[in-house]
């Protein structure tokens, strides 16, 4: 199965050979949280036994020393991530969606030029899930962020146009766009789809 | 992801790298010391072939009856669901932080020459018991090892999947049949494990010899270490004698380790298993007569300490209060260096992914004795101090490092689940060093570490084991000065100064596990 952590770039997943570059600049041999990029997990997002504030403020400072103006960046995080007023509160006590909402506010004050999401609403229902692949967008835009998204739902593929890479029979195939790669399938991308 | 091995950070390798060095000075470094001090394997004279042989003779006995006894008491407690049940079962964790002085004066309160049994045999005109010599020690070690084989087997009956116990109903088992195809192969393949675990603790089980035993027909291997050491001042067969213990425990350590055991402390106990076959009078009889016998066996002895010993608190002596300070002291210093060493030890494990090098390490304690170690560290510290001086700071790091094995079994699991719970997340964001110890480690580990630093609390609390080689007057610990009293036969001081360190031991243990549970959050 594709997880996020397999992908090289991810940094978790160490390649047998070649060298990644962002930039011009090397960061095969960076770790997870030095490289240039924000993950969404599956699950596991958050820290339960921090606040979600502190969560969210993970994001500006993974010891949590923050300045006065960087906790009024976390709240504003979470007022635009429709969290205003929850900062206090344990991850338990939200619903999967706003917990999923801590997540994104996060990924939003981190601000980094690269999106990695492993499926991460799969527990949600669909209408929520649209809500949340929404404020993904919004937020990509915000911070002009590229998104690369893991995901085994089409709807999903159609919802960010975009581009879309294949993997089957652990072969990933060149990005393409979407839209006509969807209304046109390959031959393995149409035995997934069963069209 | 948690199988794949992820590079240790510089200061967990620092940690981990201090604690295996710490760890290896504790246990490799006495052993080198005593093994060179007894120099060649001379042979060995009568008394120690007769010290040898009581103590595998003991050992083996005291394993048997307690491994046979807690059958049926298991089997009882599997079976019946009653009032109290969770409270017996919690009971039968106790021993293992009970004070072995404490459990001794309890012992003789009941079964000694004018304790209640001896009493009730005299007026029933039958000769009185001892409880020196063989019968006592092996009374005692089962007063220890029947609770925990019952928990053992306990968690036995709890593993047969209730599905199985459905399925024999609908096909009309009765007891017998249960039996036959449900419990005994369960029996044959835990038996030997819990059988040779009890056999290890009996091996290097100290203050029951040292109390209930001595002479020349009762002395086991380290009782003789002490005699060698404390007596005749006669290094060299200290030596010798430590030598012939390791080799003996190293022997069953390996044996040991053949075996998977459950861990005692696992959760969910208080569970019972849904029977249909156990509903006959009789059955139901024998099972209240084998609980209520198995509880009066574990309640009369601490019963009888804490009625004499009560009344007696606020009349002890100065120099009990004074043992009793020293000894919370030394309970809290060998807490702190354990945690110390584990802590850093579990997190490396648990990064690593799979057993190795560094879980044999950590286990090693459980192949020496306590009075191996401390004649090897007189040995090596002998030039720079006098034995005196060195009392309580020997005695703190030996508690720490033989509480080390169970510090670990309680942390590596929970640092495992940590790893592969938040081991991305902490990475994707970053947080390493002190900011992961403090935001994620600490507050994710807090259970597990507040259990184990109460029985690593406890266990250094009640220890009677290389205090009594090293103390002089000025550095007795509390269980030393309790043994002490009950030599000069003061009695009635014995049992309030019993009834004083069974509660620091339970109330240290208790404030630490309670100070991991509070506050939990998540």
């Amino acid at each position: 199965m594709l997880v996020l952590e397999n992908i090289v770039i991810s940094g978790f997943f160490p390649a047998a050979s070649g060298r990644i570059l962002w930039e011009g600049r090397d960061i095969s041999g960076l770790a997870p949280g030095e490289r240039p990029l924000s993950i969404l997990f599956q699950d596991q997002n958050l820290f339960p036994h921090l606040t979600v504030a502190q969560n969210v403020g993970l994001g500006l400072c993974p010891s949590l020393r923050l300045t006065a103006a960087e906790t009024a960046r976390v709240d504003e995080a979470l007022a635009r991530t429709g969290l205003a007023g929850m900062g206090d509160r344990r991850p338990r006590t939200l619903s999967g969606g706003q917990q999923s909402r801590v997540a994104l506010a996060r990924v939003l004050l981190r601000s980094q030029p690269l999106m990695l999401l492993d499926e991460p609403f799969s527990a949600l229902g669909p209408a929520l899930k649209d809500e949340m692949l929404d404020l993904v967008s919004d937020i990509a835009v915000e911070t002009g962020a590229t998104v690369l998204m893991v995901s085994h739902d089409p709807d999903d593929a159609r919802r960010f146009s975009g581009e879309t890479i294949v993997v089957a029979e652990g072969r990933a195939a060149a990005p393409e766009p979407t839209q006509a790669l969807l209304d046109n399938p390959p031959p393995a991308l149409a035995a997934y789809l069963g069209t | 992801m948690a199988d794949r091995a992820q590079p240790l950070s510089a200061g967990l390798r620092l940690g981990a790298g201090a604690a295996v060095l710490l760890t290896l000075a504790l246990t490799l470094g006495p052993l080198g010391a005593v093994l060179a001090r007894a120099g060649t394997f001379a042979a060995l004279g009568p008394a120690d072939w007769a010290a040898l042989r009581f103590t595998v003779a003991q050992a083996t006995v005291s394993a048997a009856l307690s491994l046979g006894l807690a059958v049926p008491v298991a089997r009882a407690l599997a079976r019946r669901r009653f009032p109290g049940r969770g409270l017996l079962i919690t009971l039968l964790g106790a021993p293992f932080i009970l004070p072995v002085i404490v459990a001794v004066m309890g012992l003789l309160a009941i079964f000694g020459r004018s304790g209640l049994v001896n009493d009730g045999l005299a007026a029933l005109g039958i000769g009185r018991i001892s409880i020196y010599g063989f019968g006592g020690v092996v009374l005692a070690h089962v007063f220890f090892n029947l609770p925990l084989a019952v928990r053992l087997l306990l968690q036995g009956w709890l593993a047969i999947p209730a599905e199985r116990f459905r399925l024999a109903a609908s096909l009309g088992f009765g007891p017998g049949d249960i039996a036959r195809h449900l419990e005994r192969p369960m029996l044959k393949a835990l038996g030997p494990g819990i059988f040779v675990t009890i056999f290890l603790i009996c091996l290097t089980s100290f203050a029951v010899a040292l109390t209930l035993g001595g002479g020349p027909r009762a002395t086991t291997v380290e009782l003789a270490i002490y005699q060698a050491f404390r007596f005749d001042f006669d290094l060299g067969r200290a030596a010798h004698l430590a030598s012939l213990q390791l080799a003996l425990c190293a022997a069953t350590a390996l044996v040991a380790a053949r075996f998977t055991v459950p861990s005692a402390f696992g959760a969910g106990l208080d569970r019972p298993v849904a029977r249909w076959d156990a509903g006959g009078a009789g059955l139901r009889v024998l099972d209240t007569l084998l609980l209520g016998a198995a509880a009066l066996f574990l309640l009369a002895p601490l019963a009888a300490v804490f009625l004499t010993g009560l009344p007696r608190l606020a009349t002890l002596p100065e120099p009990v209060w004074r043992a009793a300070l020293r000894s919370v002291l030394v309970a809290c210093g060998s807490t702190a260096v354990a945690m110390g060493v584990s802590l850093p030890l579990a997190l490396a494990i648990a990064r690593r992914g799979r057993a190795g090098m560094l879980e044999v390490v950590g286990m090693l304690p459980l192949a020496t004795s306590s009075l191996v170690t401390g004649t090897g560290l007189f040995l090596l510290l002998r030039p720079l101090a006098s034995p005196g001086d060195l009392a309580l700071p020997v005695t703190v790091a030996v508690n720490a490092a033989m509480a080390l094995p169970f510090v670990l079994r309680a942390l590596i699991p929970a640092a495992r689940d940590l790893e592969a719970d938040y081991g991305r997340l902490a990475q994707s964001l970053g947080m390493r060093g002190l900011s992961r110890l403090w935001l994620l480690t600490l507050p994710r580990l807090r259970r597990p570490l507040g259990f184990s630093a109460g029985l690593t609390a406890a266990l250094s609390m009640g220890d009677l084991g290389v205090i009594a080689l090293f103390a002089d007057e000025d550095h007795t610990t509390l269980p030393l000065q309790l043994y002490r009293l009950m030599g000069a036969y003061r009695m009635a001081d014995a049992a309030g100064a019993a009834v004083l360190l069974l509660g620091l031991s339970f109330g240290l243990f208790w404030m630490f596990d309670r100070g991991g549970r509070a506050d939990a959050g998540a």
